[in-house]
């Protein structure tokens, strides 16, 4: 309601059947209701229960958010909607390929900087670097903006993947 | 088990027998041919030939609608498809079960740009409660059962499933329909316990109550109208049904406030406004009933029953969520109530209905039939009187007329009216009633309609000509799209844009090219005997009422405004004035 100001960040996990259409079923939901996505990752989880899992990171209202898990949820190939942010401890993880041209002095200036934010180069030549990074989201944010006065030139990232923290899998209630 | 392999077609046909289908609406095409094959050499299944696939569509929620059962249509490829996506829409709006079969062009050439090719499952995606693309011929029979289960169980919807024509050639062995527990999507049905038991409470806590009860309600089944029935009149509150809602609970019992919304009476919408404790069954607070959201009913505790979670709290919030069947829920309440000893406030109660009485007396639908022009209002409250005691379908077309017949047509049974609710379809009832009246050989099926929205499906004439079906379309005829004038009236300043229907064919003429009836009345000394002509006659008819072109439908609460800020008449209409928040709204 237009009533209720408060956006607030989730990230939702949602295990799906591993079916042809589903993402773009998910996609859709959220594009056709005009609901926001941060981020989204897909990938098989497991092939022999023909499972998926989708990590969203939206945005919105309580009131909204509520709606978001719902309408998820009544998805037919939907097994089971989790909003990690509010259902307790939960680890973020996110992985961000990040090409810097530089030389000289600048060139140097980098390693140190993905020294100190334990990133690795895992491509170099004479005048650049590919460093791969890992961690929650505001880290390779300070991370980028750091590289970007030194010469960062291409940027891939994954989006946020999550998972709850403690002995109990997403599947469980299945 | 046998491990005999039959082709693709023979085991829809199959699962089709085995879902307990008699009947399907369709029109044929390249892609269908094999399908097409096998209906033609069994007679389990009889097929519908319609004149256009969106008339398929609705006179497939038309039976479903009037039955409870699911309605199944088959298309071809391509346009076939497309041609259905407005049917699937109005299906996915009012929660109506469908299986819609669609052509496709072989696998190997999907992706191509194929003859009559189209991305049949991306267009349906966001129109359908599910959909389908069947690749393998082994999964044939437990899609098709699947897709039965998906379109009935939970909140009911239409799916489609598409099956390319190499297919329907393929052979493979048939599967029997597994049971309904075997499948993974199962929406729960039983209300938890201890929110049924603070709804209970809260019910019998109030001081000015109201049940708003909604098409949910009808379809849980007959079973959740006998039980609501029940539980409304245990505890002496006063009911108000939506426009999909109609007949969920009897119009002539006492307890009944009319249709809520837009266009509803003036007790009902105030009775909404005022109450302490609102009881919403199978309704989902859509803009036509709220109005203006943040002066919605403000001072009350709300109750939502809802067999679909993501209705409850999607525009307004609500104090007591109960998810659940209706018909389960309604009984596990009913005991509650019984079991506790619940009693209704009989004192307030007795000054709340004090208060109700007050507004019932402003009569809000009374209307004034002069000698000179028919009054639209006039025919429909005829046909409720003439036609009493008999079995009535009505189906309707959108505009004034369906509000009006919405409005006078009183439903003491649930299943008896079929109109386009959210999504507000011209061209809906024509059809429809072509699928109600094959559910219902020997009933009177009327499909009210204007004269804009009978031309935007009229081709289905034609089947109602092959199939004898004695329906009654009941032209209100204001020669206006008449409710785009009324808006057009009272929002934008009298400027007609476009809303005039010039050039009208000859409603008479017309039914005679397709060997049917065709009445005409353009006086209000003659309507009765048209219409008792209408309904007496056993061909199909088409019946020309020339009514006033400058009636306006009320009460109105104009967008944008709340429920105490409605229109009652032509005189408050003058002295409104919608504000530009309103404007925007549709
Ligand atoms: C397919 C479609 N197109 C446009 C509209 C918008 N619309 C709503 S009511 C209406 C006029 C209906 O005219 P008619 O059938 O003559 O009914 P009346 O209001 O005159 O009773 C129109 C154009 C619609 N509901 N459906
Ligand atoms: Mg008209």
């Amino acid at each position: 309601m237009a009533t209720e100001k408060f956006i607030n960040r989730h990230t939702i996990s949602i295990l799906v059947e591993n079916e042809p259409g589903v993402l773009a079923r998910v996609v859709g939901l959220f594009s056709g209701r005009g609901y926001n996505i941060e981020s989204l990752t897909v990938a098989e989880t497991s092939q022999e229960n023909s499972l998926s899992r989708i990590t969203v990171v939206t945005a919105g209202t309580p009131m909204i958010i509520e709606q978001i898990k719902a309408q998820l949820d009544r998805l037919v190939p939907v097994y089971k909607v989790s909003d990690l942010t509010i259902e307790g401890p939960h680890v973020e993880r996110e992985l961000a390929l990040v090409k810097v041209v530089a030389t000289g002095e600048k060139r140097v200036e980098s390693l140190r900087i993905a020294d100190i934010f334990r990133a690795r180069a895992v491509d170099s030549t004479n005048e650049s670097f590919v460093f791969e990074i890992v961690g929650a989201t505001q880290k390779l944010d300070a991370f980028i903006e750091l590289m970007k006065p030194i010469g960062l030139v291409d940027i891939s990232r994954t989006g946020v993947v999550a998972i709850a923290r403690g002995i109990i899998p997403l599947s469980e209630e299945m | 088990m046998s491990t005999e392999q039959i082709t693709g077609a023979k085991i829809v046909l199959k699962s089709l027998n085995d879902q307990g289908v008699d009947v399907i609406f369709g029109y044929p095409g390249g892609a269908v041919l094999p399908l097409y094959d096998e209906i033609f050499s069994q007679n389990k299944v009889r097929h519908i030939l319609v004149r256009q696939e969106a008339g398929a569509v609705h006179a497939a929620e038309g039976y479903a609608r009037s039955t409870g059962k699911v309605g199944v249509v088959l298309v071809t490829s391509g346009p076939g498809a497309t041609n259905a996506v407005t049917g699937l829409t109005d299906a996915l709006m009012d929660s109506i079960p469908l299986v819609c079969l669609t052509g496709q062009v072989p696998t190997h050439l999907i992706g191509n740009d194929a003859f009559q090719e189209c991305d049949t499952t991306g267009i349906t995606r966001p129109c359908t409660k599910h959909n389908y693309l069947v690749k393998n011929v082994n999964d044939l029979a437990k899609t098709v059962h699947e897709a039965f289960h998906v379109a009935r169980s939970g909140r009911p919807g239409p799916v489609v499933i598409d099956l390319p024509k190499d297919v329907m050639m393929a052979r493979a062995e048939y599967l029997p329909p597994l049971r309904k527990e075997a499948f993974k999507y199962n929406p729960k049905r039983i209300p938890d316990a201890d929110l049924a038991n603070d709804a209970v409470k809260m019910i019998a806590s109030a001081k000015r109550p109201i049940f708003y009860c909604g098409g949910g309600v009808i379809n849980s089944g007959p079973g959740a109208s006998r039980l609501l029935t029940q539980f409304i009149r245990l505890t002496g509150y006063p009911c108000t049904l939506t426009l999909m809602g109609l007949g969920a609970f009897p119009a002539s019992d006492t307890q009944f406030l009319g249709m809520l919304g837009m266009h509803g009476t003036y007790e009902a919408n105030l009775a909404m406004h005022e109450c302490d404790v609102m009881i919403a069954i199978g309704a989902r607070f859509d803009d036509r009933i709220t109005g203006r959201l943040d002066s919605f009913s403000p001072n009350s505790r709300k109750i939502h029953i809802d067999i679909d979670p993501s209705s409850i709290n999607k525009n307004v919030n609500v104090d007591v969520p109960v998810v659940g069947d209706v018909e389960e829920t309604l009984k596990v309440m009913i005991d509650l109530w019984k079991r506790e000893k619940c009693k209704s406030d009989q004192k307030s109660l007795k000054q709340w209905w004090k208060k109700i009485d007050v507004w019932r007396s402003q009569n809000c639908l009374k209307f004034e039939q002069g000698k000179d022009k028919i009054k639209p209002q006039y025919p429909i409250k005829l046909l409720r009187t003439i036609t009493a005691g008999r079995e009535l379908f009505i189906t309707t077309e959108v505009g004034q007329h369906q509000m009006w017949a919405a409005q006078y047509l009183a439903f003491d049974k649930p299943n008896r009216w079929m109109t386009s609710g959210g999504l507000g379809t011209m061209g809906y009832g024509l059809p429809a009633a072509v699928g109600v009246q094959i559910a219902h050989p020997e009933a009177l099926v009327v499909d009210i309609s204007g004269e804009a929205s009978f031309l935007m499906n009229m081709q289905e004439l034609s089947t109602i000509g092959q199939y004898r079906l004695p329906i009654k379309i009941l032209i209100l005829n204001n020669f206006y799209m008449g409710m785009v004038r009324q808006w057009q009236e009272l929002m934008h300043g009298g400027r007609y844009a476009e809303s005039y229907m010039d050039s009208l064919p000859d409603f008479v003429k017309l039914a005679e090219t397709f060997n049917m009836v065709g009445l005409r009345a353009t006086k209000p000394t003659e309507i009765e005997k048209v219409l008792k002509e209408m309904i007496e006659t056993e061909a199909p008819v088409i019946c020309d009422i020339h009514v006033d072109p400058a009636e306006n439908c009320f009460p109105m609460i104009p967008s944008g405004a709340a429920h105490n800020e409605m229109l009652l008449s032509p005189a408050d209409q003058a002295v409104s004035n919608t504000s530009e928040e309103g404007m925007v709204l549709v």
